[in-house]
Parts: C-alpha cells; structure tokens; sequence
C-alpha cells in the first residue's frame, strides 16, 4: 500500500500506444482521484479501449507511464491486478458454466477463502435478484443480468479501482440506470470506476470526463465545466464540437 | 496453488458441459478402430483374373485351374485374345492377365522350360506387388508338381531345409500393426487439436483477456488447461486400447503401465504443441487448419503408413525429431513383441527430450503474446 | 436478376479468404508440400534390411552364407550372435528386421550330401514389411543352394512381368490422384462447412438472408470462391507431379480437369449440408471431419486398396465420391483412358453432384428462416 499516492488512484503520464505508425493513444495525461466515477468518452476508435488495455495491464505501453493504485503498470503488473476489477465490452463470464460457478471460479482466483466466497455469492445473488437462478447457465440470462453479474463478479474481491469498458452496450434504459446505481453503490464504499461510453446521457452521470479525440485528450472536467467551458447546453454538444474542430485540419488516422 | 482448483474444476465443468465434444471423444476411438484397422490393409483377398489360353493343352489349363484353385483369385474371363484382355484391363474387369503362349506344353516336355507372361495392372503398386507375389507362388509350385509327375525328377533330397518363422505376428495380420498406430494418432489428435482449440475459443470469446489481468499466474493458467486434456486423452488410449483388445483381439505382450508411462510422457509434447498452435492463431477456424496441417505431416513421416526405412535419408532425418514416430515405434514394440522399458528406453529419452523443448517453448510463446 | 449484388457478395467472400493470411497459406501450400512428402518420403519398397546370424557354431559355411547376404544392397549385417535367445532383444530394440539360424555342424552337414537347415526369422509385427523380406531372405538362398548343387534340371516355369500403366511402381504415381481428391475435399467440403457454419454463429447469415440476394445466390456466393481455390490447389499439386516427380500424364487434361470440377461440386454441396445441419462451428468442424475427410483418406483406395478390405465394408466406400473419383483421376492420368472407359464413374459423380446440391439448397432454407 503505497502512501504517496494515495489521493490518486490512477495516474497516467504521457501515455501512448503505437501500432506501427498508427498512433492509437497519444501522449494522454490524467489523474483519476479515489472513489471518483470517471468518464472516458469518444467515437469508436478514438483509443478508449487501447488506453484502458494499458492501465490494466494487457497492452505495453509504446511511451509515457501509469500508476494504477500507486503501482507502475510496466514493472508491477501483480500488483496492479490485485487491486483492479474488469469488465470487458466483450461478455466476460463464461456461458457454459452456472451464475455460482463463475462467482465461484473468480473468487477463486483472487484467492478469495472458502468462506468469503460462500457468504459473497449469496449476498451478491440476493441483490441482484439472481437467488434463484444460481444453478443456471449463464448463456441462458437475457442480456441486461448477465452485464449486471459480470459488474458484480468484478466487484467480488473488492477491488480498489474497476474498468468497465463500454458495460452498457445493447442494454435497455430500465437495465441501464439499475447499472449505473450499481456503479454509485460501489464508489460509496470506496470503490473507483474508471468507465468508457459512448451514450452522453451517461456521460452527464460521471464525476468528470475526457473527451478522447483520435487518441488525445481532447478536453478534461465536470460536466458542468465542460459545458461552461463550450457554452453548451449538454455533454452532447460538447462532442460534436469537439469532433468537428479537431478533425478539420484533415489528419484524419 | 488455491487458484488452481478452482480452474481445474471450471475445466472439468466446461468439458462436461459440451455434449459435441464428449460424443466425439467417446465416439471417434471407436469409429477410427473400426474403420483403420479394417480399411488400412494392403493385403489382396481376390484378384480378378484374366486368363488368355493359346495353347489348350491338359498343362495350360491346369495352371489356369490352379490359379483359381488357391482362392486368391477370381476367374473375371477368359479368351485366346489378348487384344480382350487388354480392354478388360483397361475397364478394371480384370487385374491381372496371364498370358499362356502356345507350345507351352511342348515346351515343359521337351526343354523342362516353358515360359509365361504375367501383365498386372499397376495403377495401384502395392496391389500389384502384393498380386505378383501371389501368382509367383502358385506358378512355381506348379512348376515343381510337373517336374515331379512329368519328369520323374526330384532329387534325393533337399539340400537346403529352409524353415521361416514369422515372430509377433505369425498370422501376418496387418491389423495388429496398424491398431498401436492409430492409438497413438488418436491421442495426438486429442492432446493437440483440442489443446489447441480450446484456448483458441477463450480467446476468440474475450475470457482469456478476463483471466490475463487476474493476479492467476501464467502457469496456473496453462496447468488447468492442459491437466484435464492430458486426462482425457489417456482416457481416450483407454478405450482405445479396450476396443483394441477385445473387439480386435490384439494383443498386449508388454506392460500397460509401461504403454501408459510413455503416454503421459508424449501428451506433454503433443500439449506443448497444440499451446504452441494456440499462441499462433487467433481462430478455431486457423487453429483447426494449422494442427490439422501439422499433425497430417507428423502422421505421414512418422512410419504409421509406410516404413520409416524405406525413407530417403533426409526424410529418416526428419523423423528422428518426430515425437509421434518415437512413440509409434514404442507402442508398437511393448504391445506386439513385449519390449520392457529399457528395450525402449531410447525413444522414451526422446519423447521426454522433446516434451521439455516443446512446452517450454510453448509457454514462453505463450508469455509473449 | 440481382447479378451485381451476387457479384458483391463473391468479393466480400473473396476479401474474406484473402484477409485470412494463415488459412490461404496453409490451402496454397498443403497440395504442394503433400505431394513432395508423399513423392519423396512415402516408398513402400523395402530397403537396408537390418539381417542378424544366429551362429552357434561359425564355420566356413556359415561364413559363406553371411557374405552372400552382405554382398546384396537389401542387407546390412547389423549383428552375429551365439544364441537364439540373442535374437528377440535385438528384434525388441528394433534393430534387426529379420535373422538367420544356421545349426551346428552346417558346413559337414552340407559336405557330407546331408541336408542342412536354415531357419530365417522375420520380425512380423509390421507385416507387409515382413512378408516382402522373407521373399528376399528365401531368395538370396535359393541363389545360394543354386550354386551348391549343380543344376539338376528342375521343371520351371519362367514368368516375364509387366507391370502396366505404372511400370516403376513408383508410390508417387499411385497418390497423386488420390492426393487431388483429399485436397479437393478438404477445400470444398470443410472449408465450406466452415465458413459457412461461422456466419451463422455469427448473425451474419441472417443479414445475408434478408437481404434481396436469394438463397441459392447466398450458396453460389459462398461456393464460388472456394471452387476456385480448389481449383488453383489442383492445378498446383498436378504442376509440382508432373515437374518434381515426373508422374505420367497420359490422359486428355481437359478431361481431368473438368471431373475435378464435378467432384468438388458433389463435396461443396456436402459441405453446404454439414453447415445447414450443425449448429456450431465446431459442431461443423467435427462433423466435416468425419464426414469427408476420414472416408476420403481411408475408404477411397486412395492408400488402401478396397479390394483388401471386409466384404462388409466396401458397400460403404460405393458412396464416398472420392472413391469414384480416383478411379477417374487415376484411369486418365496414368492409363490414358478417357470416357467410353470412365462414362459409369462419371455417372456416379454427376448422380452424387445432383442429389447433394439438392438436399443442400433444400435444407439451407428453412433451417435458417
């Protein structure tokens, strides 16, 4: 536990990715404070997903550095995943085992005891509603509870920082908001989530935000400021003007 | 090593869980058995045979009585012309020709030599061979019952008593060759292709990212994936070897343990391989293709079809890296002719050798992606 | 007439196959590495047979003996030893093949007018290798007592062989045709029952079917492009046959080509129907790989003569069209013959084409509306 950083979770300097001469992140700089929800909004391929793929770890990163809870992402890997939870935009669970045997296999490997497993996965199922379909498999769930399970089965070893990578994707508006009370259930216990979107109505839900256009951070802040800063109504707005002026000079990747 | 269980039985539940797979397990040994060890023969039972007489004399039709005598062959038609036969060699109606040219029976009188002519059709060599063989039999037997009944001629006695012994096999039944060999491509197909496939479909389904950032270590990971696919695959030898032995009835003069030893032994390198495939491709569809291609040139250079010896000598090179020839030559020297383990100690060493350069490999490859 | 969108969905299937670098190569090369494996690797000539003397008393018979093996090319002397008990490690071990057994006193037997016994002992665990030594043993000692007795004016028969159509029997001449039909059955069929079964995994078939294209045209669309890659993997094993191996090509080109067409057509369709039937993409995988390429390999003679096989199991072989189609290949390559010979196979494979591509187009809808 390092105490230095302790007021940021995640911090990130110069960040960037190449893929031969594509550059798919570019020289991102941020800090994401503890118990913050924090936004990463962009169109498709603006490097939502390849930045996060850096912080936790799946991706080297070409330059610059991170400190994902206090620990550099190059040289402590270990460490950093001890202390993290994902949920990938792909479905992460796996759908030929039960709702239990998934909760049970990822306790497992965060070395959760017997025990904390057992009182975990019933605490878990009750509040999602799922008790009752425990003994089944989770390809049979409809869409919107197999999001909801993989955002609690991230949640189960009580990491200090989650990633979702855009966890909302084909979800209904009903399914959509009980996730998103999921989310402010888990960073009122302390809880950091970084997560990418692309629906700016739930940009407005974040703390703050960072507007990513083709790879860079193309502005930073609250909602509010961000709206201030634009003179724009919403978050909405916000973006279209971000897209339009940076992809005017024609360097279009 | 906590995360480790809990992985195998994941492992153990998916298996479980995918019916196509478990049927094909179950199944495959079975129809492969079946279908090998019946198909994969080059004896003749009967060949078709055209006879072209131009002598008609009590000897010429005696050979041709013989050759159908024998049961090797079948009489498909018969005409002084051989303009016929050629036409029925062309169609396939016949497979065989023999020519009997006239005054062969004045010929055997007279000069105690007559000759005949033999023409095969050797669009499928081995099946000529083996017909060739055959005829050559039956004509020099006959050969030797006219010397006796015409010419009164033999000798006093032989000089040399030639006596032939066929060891492990004295039926020559090809069948009990072939079996050890498919058993061995059975659990490469297992160990490799499924190892393969397997990981190929976490990735492609998103779950192998889920699993890389858990604080699970890599050799966790690749632990319970190859485990329970070294279990099925000796499970796999089992009811093969079962088939093997009763519904074929061949035979096991060595020790089980000694052919479950060498087992164990070559599914790491036939795992190895198929982590190693699996590091390559990012689709079952690429994984299928590459093990599939893979292993069909490790089958074919490993001696399960036709001798390694025979091999030109760069071919024999190639095989003496080949764990599946190694393993082949071990299967089938403890099972036909009950060879211990230090009769086969030296393929063993290799097949060890290659399992500790083929995983290791594998798992450094598999590190790096 | 959609023509352009049909048109459009061919070089999206196109752009697929070309995206897939590893499976193109892997299609490209297999013919061309295939041939020269079983071109140069695959004899099934039996050569540097390891010969092992069991001597228990060594004299100048015996050594008499040894030489004349020795001064063949088929035998090596690998060993010489005092007891028979010597000889079953050896054959354990695997190196010797085969062993002769002179008994004592052999040169005095042989001296005195008496007979003297030889005994040669195969190893017969493989035994087509087996049955093919012991003919070269028996005849190197035929040879051998020739020269001992003078020649006492035995009977003979003197056969001449001719071997037609293949006249080397040479292997490579044999699997060439053969070869064209696994590889035709391997991009027609499963890659077909791949390719397809994957976009219906995917969801991407069901935007195919609603859209204006109509079902036959999203079969043809399908079809074509691996038709083609057929079509190239033909001409490129046929190519590296005739400049590397020098394989006969007797027969009209033409003709060979347009019945590879016929063939793959009949396994493209069954390849359709794997896809219509299954409903995943392993599920196809498995399914093609039991379906076509098992009996493709092992019940069309294209190794293994059928005429060897169980009366009970060739009905079986009469509907594997890869069956049909060697007798084709083989007849206009190596024979020269051309339909008035090969019209009733043709037959077959134009029959087989049809109901296939019937029942293929047939389940195609409504298992996907």
């Amino acid at each position: 536990m390092s105490a230095e950083s302790a007021t940021s979770a995640i911090e990130a300097r110069n960040l960037t990715r190449r893929f031969g001469s594509f550059v798919a992140v570019d020289h991102i700089t941020f800090d994401i404070r503890a118990g913050e929800v924090f936004g990463f909004l962009g169109a498709n391929g603006a490097g939502k997903t390849t930045a996060i793929k850096m912080l936790i770890g799946l991706l080297p990163p070409t330059e610059g550095e991170a400190h994902v809870a206090g620990f550099d992402v190059r040289t402590q890997r270990l460490e950093v995943r001890r202390n993290i939870g994902y949920m990938s935009q792909r479905f992460s669970l796996y759908p030929d085992l039960t709702v239990r045997e998934n909760i049970r296999l990822y306790g497992g490997i965060y070395g959760l005891t017997d025990s904390e497993i057992r009182e975990r996965s019933s605490s878990l199922l009750e509040r999602l509603g799922l008790s009752g379909s425990a003994g089944d498999l989770v390809a049979r769930l409809p869409l919107g509870w197999k999001q909801k399970l993989a955002f609690s089965v991230a949640l189960l070893h009580e990491p200090k920082i989650v990633f979702l990578d855009e966890p909302t994707g084909g979800v209904d508006p009903i399914t959509r908001r009980q996730f998103w009370e999921m989310i402010y259930a888990a960073t009122a216990r302390g809880t950091t989530v970084l997560v990418t979107t692309h629906y700016m109505d739930e940009a407005e839900y974040c703390g703050r935000l960072s507007i990513m256009v083709e790879g860079r951070i193309a502005a930073l802040g609250s909602p509010e400021e961000l709206k201030r800063q634009f003179g724009a109504a919403s978050v909405d707005d916000v973006f279209v003007q971000l897209a339009r002026t940076t992809s005017e000079p024609g360097t279009a990747a | 090593m906590r995360a480790l269980r809990f992985l195998l039985v994941k492992e153990f539940l998916q298996i479980a869980r995918d019916k196509v797979m478990l049927r094909m397990t179950i199944i495959a040994p079975i129809l492969q058995l079946l279908l090998l060890s019946n198909a994969a023969t080059f004896e003749v039972k009967s060949a078709r045979l055209y006879v072209v007489d131009r002598d008609h004399t009590t000897i010429s039709r005696g050979l041709s009585q013989r050759l159908q005598a024998a049961g090797r062959f079948v009489l498909a038609d018969a005409s002084p012309s051989a303009a016929l036969a050629e036409e029925a060699l062309l169609s396939r109606r016949a497979s065989l020709i023999v020519n009997i040219p006239p005054d062969f029976e004045r010929d055997i009188v007279r000069d105690h030599a007559a000759r005949v002519q033999l023409v095969l059709n050797a669009e499928d060599g081995a099946t000529a061979g083996v017909t060739e063989g055959y005829a050559m039999q039956i004509i020099t037997r006959y050969a030797g019952e006219l010397g006796a009944t015409i010419h009164a001629s033999s000798p006093t006695g032989p000089v040399l008593d030639v006596r032939s012994r066929n060891w492990y096999n004295a039926d020559l039944r090809y069948r009990d060759y072939m079996v050890p060999g498919i058993l061995v491509q059975l659990v490469t197909v297992v160990g490799t292709l499924l190892c393969a496939m397997n990981i190929v479909r976490e990735k492609e389904v998103g779950t192998l990212d889920q699993l890389t950032i858990t604080p699970l270590s890599r050799s966790a990971f690749i632990a319970a994936k190859l485990i329970p696919l070294w279990v099925i695959a000796l499970f796999e030898l089992t009811i093969g070897l079962l088939v093997a032995r009763l519904v074929f009835g061949v035979p096991m003069r060595g020790s089980l343990v000694l052919v479950f030893f060498a087992a164990s032994v070559y599914l790491v390198a036939a795992l190895g391989l198929g982590l190693w495939i699996s590091t390559l491709v990012s689709t079952q569809q690429q994984a299928m293709f590459v093990t599939f291609f893979i292993i069909m040139v490790y089958l074919l250079m490993s001696g399960l079809f036709t001798p390694v010896r025979s091999m030109p000598d760069w071919a024999q090179w190639l095989a003496e890296i080949n764990p599946v020839k190694h393993f082949i030559g071990i299967m089938r020297a403890v099972m036909l002719k009950g060879a211990t383990i230090v009769e086969v100690m030296k393929p063993l060493l290799a097949l060890a050798a290659f399992g500790t350069v083929v995983l290791s490999l594998a798992v450094r490859q598999h590190g790096r992606q | 007439m959609n023509s352009a969108a049909l048109w459009a969905f061919i070089v999206k299937e196109l752009r697929h196959i070309r995206r897939d670098r590893q499976t193109l190569t892997i299609l490209l090369f297999m013919p061309l590495v295939q041939v020269v494996l079983f071109g140069f690797a695959l004899r099934s000539d039996v050569r540097n047979v390891r010969i092992a003397f069991v001597e228990p008393a060594p004299d100048a018979a015996t050594v008499a003996l040894r030489n004349r093996f020795a001064a063949t090319n088929r035998f090596r002397v690998v060993a010489r030893v005092r007891r028979m008990d010597d000889v079953e490690p050896l054959f354990r071990r695997g190196e010797a093949d085969v062993a002769i057994v002179t008994e004592p006193d052999f040169a005095s037997h042989l001296s005195a007018g008496d007979t003297a016994h030889v005994a040669v002992i195969i190893d017969a665990s493989d035994p087509n290798t087996g049955s093919v030594i012991r003919n070269y043993a028996q005849a190197v000692l035929a040879a051998y007592e020739g020269d001992l007795t003078e020649n006492r004016g035995a009977t003979r028969i003197i056969t001449d062989v001719r071997m037609r159509f293949n006249p080397t029997l040479e292997s490579v001449n044999l699997f060439v045709p053969g070869l064209i039909a696994l590889v035709l059955t391997l991009v027609s069929a499963l890659m077909t029952a791949i390719s397809l079964s994957r976009e219906k995994e995917r969801g991407t078939l069901e935007v195919l079917l609603v859209s204006p294209l109509r079902p036959w045209q999203i079969i043809v669309g399908k079809v074509l492009p691996y038709l083609g890659l057929a079509f190239a993997n033909v001409l490129t094993a046929l190519l590296a046959a005739w400049l590397v191996f020098h394989v006969p090509f007797r027969g009209s080109v033409p003709l060979l080509l347009g019945e590879s067409v016929l063939y793959a057509l009949a396994s493209l369709a069954l390849g359709v129907l794997i896809a219509a039937l299954s409903s995943s993409q392993r599920g196809a995988m498995m399914a093609a790989m039991l379906a076509t390429m098992l009996p493709s390999a092992l019940l069309s003679g294209m190794i293994f003569p059928i005429a060897s096989m169980p009366r009970w199991l060739s009905p079986f072989t009469n509907v594997v069209p890869a069956r049909w189609f060697i007798v084709i290949a083989r007849g206009i390559m190596l024979k020269g013959i051309g339909l008035p010979y090969l019209w009733r196979e043709t037959l077959v494979l134009i029959a087989m084409a049809l109901v296939l591509i019937t029942v293929a187009v047939r389940s195609f809808k409504p298992r996907l509306a």
